[in-house]
């Protein structure tokens, strides 16, 4: 058994969990322009979380005599949240998951240290360019020594952080890991997509039949897992009792439009938890808002759902696409969502998809769910993470 | 029990060119689709190179997870696509060296390559990457979630990371290097098997711990780590010793040999492929290729690299 007992998030909806489920009650967007990141990409929506890296730091309590990079700031103050619910001062490992380090300190600084040989900055920020960097300050904060690693498999990133800390529990390896991820928003991630042509203009949709793209958000969440000894006489959040990661190899990426990595990994979680499909009380789906990964999401839910498929919905519009963090606050959000026990709409749908086997739970009515959501009692929940290169995760979080 | 029963390199022969340690690459046309070779990153064709070698060194197995450890992974687009963004003001830019920058990039094209639909991960931590993907690869075999596990540790040399090295007093005077060590792991034991990898363990040191008394804490991760095998440092034939020519990190491969392993052998392998944060990949390769054919000897490889990620592998004749 792996247990969650502790969990933090700061993203676009706030900074820890009260703030963040007040900001889901009032079930409207927050995707905005961005105010502190500067960019020539400024008219295109984004969702950041609106505090200066100097308040951050003063949120973290740490000396403001030094350079951080964003994302570092991000998980350090998700990491300490979780730690604290957690009643822990250090843990047995940590997995980190990033997809760009500590891009926004490049972005800054990369020109002066390059090109200008400005060796004194270049031996305070040599090693921030590196995706280890930030696990590494995060545990040296709470005195990790074993276990310490991070994981870079794009969006799907902290996802296969949460599996691989829960096998590591699973294996004896450790008794309590922190495990998450964290990404900053960065010209380098808005530009990569714009390049891509896959940057909602508008604010992302998912499955809606107008959708246009994805909307990059910024942000961190971990959770603190431990086995059962060390979950003793803790209160639990909830447990981990699924997970599977297949490798699509179809495209570098794209998904395929009928689904088969995910329906491969879907299958394979509920096969890890001993679950059958009609266990599942709610899907948080990957739903990025790009024309590919719906419609192939979409089907890969109607084939292995068929008949019996419970409200999905994707909580992008909410977050934005935070990337590396992605699995790790849709974690989060899912633990929120089992403790109110509450089901968090799809936002920003007006027409849903026509090639879509279900209507995503949101403000409309549930109409082809069995069960009315009123009625609906969320005992596991199964979350997706899809990434570039065909990385396909997914988690089934167990009410405990 | 876990053997190493094919190996695929890529590496420096020993031969220094501009300053560091350069792979002989071979010739990539025999061993990749020369369509898709044009557009491919120097990073990932040599991970599609050695995971091919690898791969067809053992065809019969049907290869179903592909894990790979890199420290820097595709950080040469990554800057390539960065330096885009900050000369052309965000406009007009081309997607691929963003599509080559995603670091798990390498894992996804060789999953491609070989079909292999199961398991994958890519873990990007310094030098914990290489060893942090063989934990897994262990762990994925003891689940009976794979039965053919594909794990590899792949760098390459950049300019960028020498730039860095070079403000760093715990690498002066250590050549850097590259290179690509993919290895088939399985449960079953066949006739060419190199090696029984017994166990993997790192630990992290903190940067600002280092001094030259840290010799006590080691020695104990070493003889714990044994322990959990049963085993304690007598045992040991093959003492794989990471030295890279710093003298101030270079001293704890000094007293480990003398006071820990004076009994066994010790072989070194940075002179050959250079310092790189996936270099145990290279020492594991010389290991288990040095164990094959022996008779009941086991190796043990410590490495740290820049003196704060510390680590542990333990081989055996299969």
């Amino acid at each position: 058994m792996v247990y969650i007992t502790g969990f933090g998030i700061i993203s676009g909806m706030g900074c820890g969990a009260e703030e963040t489920w007040a900001t889901l009650q009032q079930g409207r967007p927050v995707i905005g322009k961005v105010s502190f990141l500067e960019t020539a990409l400024r008219h295109y929506p984004a969702v950041e979380v609106k505090k200066s890296n100097a308040d951050l730091v003063r949120l973290a309590s740490l000396p403001e005599d030094k350079i951080y990079s964003r994302t570092f700031l991000l998980g350090l103050i998700a990491a300490q949240q979780a730690m604290r619910m957690a009643g822990l001062n250090t843990a047995q490992g940590i997995l980190g998951a990033t997809t760009i380090g500590g891009m926004d300190l490049n972005e800054r600084y990369y020109k002066r240290i390059m090109e200008e040989g400005d060796k004194a900055l270049r031996r305070q920020l040599a090693s921030s360019f590196e995706c280890a960097d930030c696990t590494e300050q995060i545990a040296n904060h709470f005195d990790i020594r074993t276990h310490v690693t991070t994981m870079s498999t794009a969006c799907s990133s902290s996802a296969n952080a949460i599996m691989t800390a829960t096998r590591m529990i699973r294996n004896g390896l450790a008794d309590s890991v922190l495990a998450g991820g964290m990404d900053a928003l960065s010209r380098f991630s808005i530009n990569g997509f714009n390049s891509l042509e896959i940057l909602s203009p508008t604010g992302c949709r998912p499955f809606d039949q107008q959708r246009n793209g994805v909307t990059i958000g910024e942000g961190a969440a971990f959770l603190v897992l431990e086995s059962e000894k060390a979950a003793t006489g803790k209160k639990i959040y909830g447990e981990i009792i699924g997970y599977a990661n297949h490798s699509e190899a179809f495209h570098q990426t794209a998904s395929s439009p009928d689904g088969a990595g995910a329906i491969m990994t879907m299958r394979h979680a509920l096969k890890t938890a001993n679950l059958q499909p009609e266990d599942i009380d709610y899907i948080n789906a990957h739903g990025t808002g790009t024309q590919i990964n719906d419609l192939s999401e979409g089907n890969a839910i109607g084939t292995v759902f068929g008949n019996k498929i419970p409200p999905v919905s994707s909580t992008k519009a909410y977050t934005g696409h935070t990337l590396a963090a992605a699995g790790a606050v849709e974690a989060v959000l899912s633990l929120l969502s089992i403790k109110e026990q509450t089901l968090l709409p799809n936002l920003g749908l007006e027409n849903v998809m026509e090639e879509l086997p279900f209507l995503p739970y949101s403000d409309m009515r549930c109409e082809i769910c069995d069960k009315q959501p009123s009625q609906i009692e969320l005992n596991h929940i199964l979350s997706n993470s899809f990434g570039f290169g065909g990385a396909n995760t997914t988690l089934i979080i167990k009410r405990v | 029990m876990t053997y190493i029963n094919a190996i695929g390199l890529i590496a420096p022969q020993g031969t220094i060119e501009d300053g560091h340690f350069a792979c002989v690459e071979p010739v990539y046309k025999e061993l990749i689709n020369p369509v898709q070779l044009r557009r491919m990153s120097r990073i990932l064709k040599m991970g599609l190179g050695a995971s091919s070698i690898c791969v067809n060194n053992l065809s019969e197995a049907k290869i179903d997870a592909i894990i790979v450890g890199t420290g820097l992974a595709c950080i040469v687009d990554l800057e390539k696509f960065l330096v885009s963004v900050l000369d052309e003001n965000e406009q007009g830019l081309s997607p691929i060296p963003f599509i080559n920058s995603s670091h798990n990039t390498v894992a996804a094209q060789i999953a491609m390559m070989h079909k292999i639909t199961g398991y994958s991960n890519t873990y990007c931590h310094r030098g914990a990457s290489f060893e942090s993907a063989l934990l897994d690869a262990l762990m994925l075999l003891g689940e009976g979630e794979a039965q053919h596990v594909l794990v590899g540790g792949i760098d390459e040399y950049s300019q960028h990371y020498q730039l860095m090295i070079n403000e760093e007093r715990k690498m002066k005077d250590a050549v850097i290097g590259e290179g690509a060590a993919f290895f088939i792991l399985e449960k079953e034991r066949r006739e060419n098997s190199f090696a029984e990898l017994k166990g993997v363990h790192s630990f992290l040191m903190k940067d600002d711990d280092f001094n030259n008394n840290d010799a006590p804490l080691i020695k104990t991760e070493i003889s714990s780590f044994l322990q959990k095998h049963a085993l304690d440092m007598a045992d040991i034939d093959l003492f794989v010793s990471g030295k890279n020519g710093n003298c101030i990190t270079d001293g704890i491969y000094d007293i480990l040999e003398r006071d820990c392993f004076p009994h066994a052998e010790t072989l070194y392998y940075k002179h050959l492929c250079g310092e790189y944060m996936t270099a145990t990949g290279f020492a594991l390769d010389m290991a288990a290729r040095q164990l094959k054919g022996q008779k009941e000897k086991r190796a043990l490889i410590y490495n740290h690299y820049n003196y704060i990620n510390h680590s542990l592998i333990l081989l055996q004749t299969p």
